[in-house]
């Protein structure tokens, strides 16, 4: 059996993949090659290290040289320098940018100091196309001690007592939710996996999925043992290609080894998984609409109950849970309820996954225990707000939850307590604004896409939804007034109480939590008609400096609608009515003589 | 590839790949196991530090010893190469000059297993570059 002196990690996740880690892979082989040095080094693409910011990542292994920003064109002087001389590519190393010091051991990078692993403990570590990787960190040994050491009800008192809860969005008991599917009885049952992840700046699930594949098909057979299924389906977005591919992959090698299929472990159980391809709608991601799009039907969201517990897909027992969610599974198993519960908080145990995006420094995956803060997730794990601006607020959540600003960064991370600050857990976006972000114009693009999406079915959403946008444009344009804000402020809540769905429930979310948050600044909107970031276009003027202008007619000779006047030599005029804003007066003025008010 | 047919058939088959695994397990957790590191500079591997490092490899897994063997560069002390520093968890590290296959093994031994001193040590003044 080969053994390798070192192992070169590279990051084959969709954001590093973007920058060119494929070429980079073979430039290491060819590098590795050209030395004789294949058979003693081994090049392993692995799933998405989190540190999306700086990839693509190469990490080496015993001595955990983590390599960010790598191109293909260094992979020679890695393989020539630190592979065979042993010294480091100093200029690839991270610098870690509030000390200016060079951190070549990703331990001790903040990014990952604060972080635990559970759901991506496999993701940037193992080759998610080779089972015998996952196999050889206990893949499979938890559905093994399942079906040969403990009966379904032991199982599902385990997951109980571990206090996981859906990941999802719901935060729904998983036990107790596998207790119901288990109790009822029926000829066919299904194990439903929902990746659907749709949600603006969302990529935990799909990460999860292209990092580590087998641990989500495990833990559905776990899962199918203990409610009596023999099938699986995982839903998930065609648009994800290359989650769909390794799902392909590893539910192939999963049958060869026998460990989906018939008579799995000798075990007398039998379960093997498909997969069905969602078209990319939001609302399909709610399990009802999700069930009936399997089935071919539209993807529309129906009363519940009936619980898919009681009739889900095909009218059977089904049981829906998150990717997030079955990742922890196994880990549960093997470790015990109570390893996972001691970690988090009270209510809410174990670890969530994050994906950090906006205004922040190190945009990526993270993996933290429930109770930590937003304050340690912005500034320490996420290296603070990008060109050192001010912090505004973070929104969690994503279409459903709120935004939440500076006096809420010291609250503890968990499903109850973003929903006692008016926001919520949501499927773990977390997008970051800063001080020239409108919040207003941020309200507004959360319901833009919630009009999207939604599915027409009920009214207060289809039509509410559209007013609520409506107004808040109204507002952006600077034609909104004092009233609008109590419109807003009624139409959410009567949108929130009538909706079917959870979409129609959680759309007026953003709109609420700002104009609770934010009340001065849509109060500057409708009052001043100013938009204090600077962001809504229509309330900006430009206006030329009469002082600082010597009248050399660069800026009306550019305008784009001739809408400045003046004379040679002589201060120039805008006229606000017909300017529309595009600043290119400003860029060509060499006198400052512009600005915006 | 053969089925895997009971619980018992996938711990065999975890047991058997988990020596390839082995490397990356342990860089999670170097600080609790021993660290050789082989100075592997030009001079050093024209004076046999690639043989050195293989031994080092093989009979610490042969032996059952917890450990982490990297490479480094040049630390410097070209006289006496192939240098090898030793890093016992929670102690300081040690240098050792002129290491061959032998020496290598005697450093195992002794020091490792026991920790009992051996010849060659060079006195440490410097910092290595990953400090
Ligand atoms: C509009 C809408 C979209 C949803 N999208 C997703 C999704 O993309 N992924 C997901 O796992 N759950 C989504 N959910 C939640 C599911 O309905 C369901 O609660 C979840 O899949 C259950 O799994 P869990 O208990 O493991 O969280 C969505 C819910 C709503 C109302
Ligand atoms: S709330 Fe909206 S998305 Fe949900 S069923 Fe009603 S119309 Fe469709
Ligand atoms: S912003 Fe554009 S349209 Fe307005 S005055 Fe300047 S150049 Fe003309
Ligand atoms: S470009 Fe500047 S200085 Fe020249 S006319 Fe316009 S405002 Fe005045
Ligand atoms: S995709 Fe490479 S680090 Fe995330």
């Amino acid at each position: 059996m080969e053994k390798y002196k070192m192992h070169i990690l590279i990051c084959g996740g969709t954001g590093c993949r973007a920058s060119a880690s494929e070429t980079i892979q073979n430039n290491l082989q060819e590098a590795l090659k050209a030395k004789g040095l294949e058979d003693e080094v081994q090049v392993v693409m692995t799933g998405c290290f989190g540190f999306c910011e700086k990839g693509p990542i190469v990490k080496i292994l015993p001595d955990n040289t983590f390599y960010v920003e790598v191109k293909p064109e260094d992979a020679e002087e890695i393989i020539d320098e630190h592979i065979v001389k042993g010294r480091k590519v100093m200029r690839l190393l991270y610098v870690d940018p509030e000390k200016k010091e060079v951190v070549s051991d990703s331990k001790h990078m903040e990014f990952y100091k604060k972080q635990i692993r559970i759901a991506l403990r496999n993701c940037g570590f193992i080759n998610p196309e080779n089972i015998d990787e996952y196999i050889s960190r206990d893949g499979y040994a938890a559905l093994g001690k399942c079906l040969t050491d403990m009966t379904p009800q032991l199982v599902i008192d385990e997951i109980k007592a571990s206090g996981l809860r859906g990941r999802g969005g719901g935060g729904f008991p998983t036990g107790l939710k596998w207790e119901f599917a288990s109790k009822n009885k029926a000829d066919q049952k299904y194990v439903v996996c929902n990746a659907d992840e749709g949600d603006p700046g969302a990529f935990m699930d799909r990460s999860i999925l292209e990092g580590d594949p087998h641990s989500v098909l495990e833990a559905m057979a776990i899962c199918a043992y203990t409610m009596g299924a023999t099938k699986g389906v995982i839903y998930i977005r065609a648009e994800y290609p290359l989650a769909i591919q390794r799902l392909k992959v590893a539910i192939k090698q999963a049958r060869e080894y026998g460990l989906l299929g018939n008579d799995i472990l000798g075990a007398g159980f039998s379960f093997d998984v498909e997969m069905r391809y969602g078209a990319g709608a939001f609302v399909c991601g709610e399990e009802t609409a999700l069930i009936h799009s399997m089935e071919g039907l539209r993807g529309e969201p129906t009363v519940k109950p009936p619980f898919p517990a009681e009739s889900g897909y095909n009218g059977k027992p089904t049981n829906v849970n998150n990717v997030e969610t079955f990742a922890n599974v196994p880990v549960i198993i093997n470790k015990g309820a109570a390893w996972f519960k001691k970690i988090g908080t009270e209510k809410s145990a174990g670890t969530k996954v994050f994906a950090l995006a906006g205004k922040i420094n190190n945009v990526g995956l993270i993996e933290v225990p429930m109770g930590t803060t937003l304050r340690e997730v912005i500034y320490e794990i996420g290296g603070g707000i990008k060109d050192g601006k001010k912090f505004k607020a973070v929104q969690t959540g994503g279409p459903s939850g709120g935004c939440l600003t500076e006096k809420h960064l010291d609250t503890p991370i968990d499903f109850d307590n973003l929903i006692a600050v008016g926001s919520m857990m949501g499927s773990g976006g977390m997008i970051v604004m800063d001080e020239d972000d409108c919040m207003v114009s941020m309200a507004k693009f959360y319901l833009d896409f919630t009009v999207e999406e939604s599915c027409g079915k009920c009214t207060p959403c289809r039509v509410g939804n559209k007013r609520l946008y409506e107004l808040l444009n109204k507002i952006t344009e600077g034609k909104g007034t004092k009233e609008d804000l109590d419109l807003l402020r009624n139409l959410s809540t009567v949108i929130k109480d009538t909706s079917l769905c959870g979409l129609g429930q959680t759309s007026p979310n953003p709109v609420l939590s700002t104009i609770e948050n934010f009340y001065d600044e849509y109060i500057a909107h409708v009052e001043d008609h100013k938009c204090p970031a600077g962001q809504c276009k229509a309330l900006m003027q430009y206006v030329i400096d009469p002082e600082l202008c010597v009248g050399c007619t660069l800026c009306a000779r550019n305008c784009p609608v001739d809408c400045i006047i003046g004379e040679r030599k002589e201060a120039h005029v805008i006229d606000a009515a017909k300017c529309i804003k595009c600043g290119t007066c400003m860029d060509k003025c060499k006198f400052n003589a512009i600005s915006i008010k | 590839m053969a089925k895997v047919k009971s619980l018992a058939d996938l711990k065999r088959i975890k047991e058997e790949l988990q020596s390839k695994m082995d490397l990356r397990e342990k860089s999670n957790n170097p600080e609790g196991l021993v660290q050789i590191k082989v100075a592997m500079a030009t001079c050093g591997i024209a004076s046999g530090a690639k043989e050195v490092m293989d031994f080092l490899i093989d009979v610490t897994a042969k032996r059952g010893i917890q450990a982490v063997v990297t490479q480094t560069g040049c630390m410097g002390y070209c006289y006496a190469e192939p240098t090898i520093e030793v890093k016992l968890p929670g102690k300081e590290p040690i240098v050792f000059g002129d290491v061959d296959t032998k020496k290598a093994d005697e450093i195992v031994e002794k020091y490792i297993k026991n920790g009992e001193l051996v010849d060659g040590i060079i006195p440490v003044n410097y910092k290595t570059i990953d400090n």
